[in-house]
């Protein structure tokens, strides 16, 4: 490697002033604007705001499923069509999007049977990553036999199996019970460490996103700006009671007043 | 996820079923109320013809129809299979062309845009209408009765695979794309599938009435068939002869939908319902 491409792997995903604006029929209506930050390599960036504040339009610009107007996003230095077809991120959404007619490791294989198959290196095997995310055994059980939390286990396996260097999640437990939820937060942080893969996480629970992220990105709404980013000063390993001591109040406290005022 | 099955009230017994023997008890006992309900209405149908001593050539009781059906069986049965091959014809003619424009409307907008309103009208005039037409073009033979049975297929199937090759969630369509899939990848691993139930419910409807359309058929311009059967006994006052035909067409088009509902059984193993 030269070291021009090493300085440029620092960067994940670079946003450089950014702007996203949706016709709407009778109006241009601006979602995202002057949005300019880094997202270094290997980080857990959690993305926090009011509703309607473009976290989401965010998190799509730099998976090349929302098209931006202005400014320039970059994802490990390429546009992200290029990074899209050279599978270095992957996208888990809100709701699991299994198919329904494909068993667990039928899921989980998808993204190895289109788009060329094609896969970064060290990648592991859909039944390594169904045991990673604890479904060992439960390879062919169909969608609908498995509850919410084991489908969006699948999702995240199948979003594992490109071993992709960035992963995009929108609100990926936000449908769940607040238990099942908070189960999935200690083992995405197992996975994030395991792998050492970059993770933007969109969430609308300020807890999870303090619990989760190394930093916080917070959006403010009408048009949707920076208006933190925000360095979380917890050490890792986190434990699920680490969200009752007094520096985790004090920073939810924080997160939420600022929340408050977007 | 939901809650299945039946709640127990206090003292109710769950319904056993660890035995064979048991199993079998409530299999027979789940078939044995439809068909005890539908014996019933047959015996009330028996009991009011002799009751008003109705003569049999106005309507026959069950059993001139089934003294009908023994003793016409040969006449009846050769006319079965050339209204058989006609109306399995017009399905499968018919549905296979209705997938295929819904496959061509779902790819091409303009394709649309042009032609879908002209299938609309064609479905607004009345299939006993068109069908002096078709024979005036192809004649007495098999093709207008396979034309009208493949028509009457064809509409329901074509909007209902449209539909069904439309019913895929946005969010299957982002996975795709951030999988950067093909155009016909996202064809054969998402809208095939998920187009299946939508297909099924449509074929389901086909294969009652590509019987309707074949027997329509033979009505107009016919020598042959359950058709001409029905029309020739009515003409003749033959009226258990006339119900023995209904009874085969009815019995043609029940194995039609048995067979469709044994299809998607074995095709549909997942929850159409979580489609997503």
């Amino acid at each position: 490697m030269t070291k021009l491409e090493d300085t440029a792997a620092e960067v994940a995903v670079s946003f450089n002033d950014v702007a996203v604006r949706f016709d709407t029929g009778n109006g241009i209506i601006t979602a995202l604007e002057n949005i300019t930050l880094d997202i270094p390599v290997g980080g857990f960036v959690t993305m926090l705001g009011p509703s309607g504040c473009g976290k989401s339009t965010l998190l799509r610009t730099a998976a090349d499923l929302t098209p931006f107007a202005e400014g320039d996003v970059t994802v490990f230095g390429q546009t992200p069509a290029e990074a899209r077809k050279n599978r270095d991120m992957s996208f888990v959404f809100q709701d699991a999007t299994l198919l329904a007619w494909r068993n667990a490791i039928e899921n989980v294989r998808l993204p190895l049977e289109v788009g060329g198959g094609k896969t970064q290196p060290g990648s592991a095997s859909p039944e390594e990553l169904l045991d990673l995310v604890g479904l060992k055994g439960r390879e062919n059980a169909m969608p609908h036999e498995l509850s919410g939390g084991m489908r969006q286990r699948v999702a995240i396996a199948r979003a594992l199996v490109t071993a992709p260097r960035l992963l995009l999640m929108d609100e990926p437990f936000g449908a769940l019970d607040e238990i099942t939820r908070d189960g999935l937060n200690v083992e995405l942080l197992r996975i994030w460490k395991e792998t050492g893969t970059t993770i933007i996480f969109v969430t609308h629970s300020i807890p999870e996103s303090a619990f989760l992220g190394q930093k916080v990105l917070m959006l403010e709404a009408n048009p949707g700006r920076v208006r933190e980013y925000f360095d979380v000063d917890l050490a890792y390993p986190r434990k699920l009671p680490d969200r009752d001591t007094a520096e985790f109040v004090a920073i939810a406290a924080h997160l939420r007043a600022q929340l408050e005022t977007c | 996820m939901s809650t299945r099955g039946t709640a127990l009230r206090a003292g109710e017994a769950p319904r056993e079923k660890a035995s064979l023997g048991m199993a079998l008890f409530w299999w027979v006992y789940d078939r044995i109320l439809p068909i005890s309900g539908g014996l019933s209405l047959l015996l009330l149908w028996q009991f009011t013809i002799w009751f008003f001593d109705v003569r049999p050539f106005i309507a026959p009781s069950p059993i001139d129809v089934g003294k009908a059906i023994v003793e016409d069986w040969s006449i009846l049965l050769d006319n079965f299979w050339q209204t058989l091959i006609e109306a399995v014809a017009g399905f499968v003619i018919g549905n296979i062309v209705a997938i295929l424009l819904a496959i061509a409307f779902v790819h091409n907008k303009t394709v649309d845009k042009a032609y879908f309103p002209t299938a609309v009208f064609i479905n607004t005039i009345p299939i006993i209408a068109v069908a002096p037409i078709l024979v005036m073009i192809f004649g007495n033979g098999y093709t207008p009765k396979v034309f009208i049975a493949a028509l009457i297929c064809f509409f329901p199937t074509l909007v209902n695979m449209k539909r069904g090759l439309e019913a895929v969630s946005p969010a299957s369509l982002d996975l795709m794309r951030i999988l950067s899939a093909g155009k016909s990848e996202v064809f054969w691993k998402l809208r095939i599938q998920s187009s299946l139930p939508f297909l099924f419910a449509a074929l389901k409807i086909a294969s009652t009435t590509c019987v309707i359309g074949a027997i329509v058929g033979e009505w107009v311009g016919s020598n042959y068939g359950l058709g001409a059967l029905i029309l020739e006994a009515s003409y003749n006052y033959r009226a258990p002869q006339l119900y023995a035909a209904v009874t085969m067409a009815a019995g043609m088009a029940v194995t039609f939908f048995g067979l469709v509902i044994l299809l998607e059984r074995k095709i549909i193993t997942w929850n159409p319902s979580q489609n997503h």
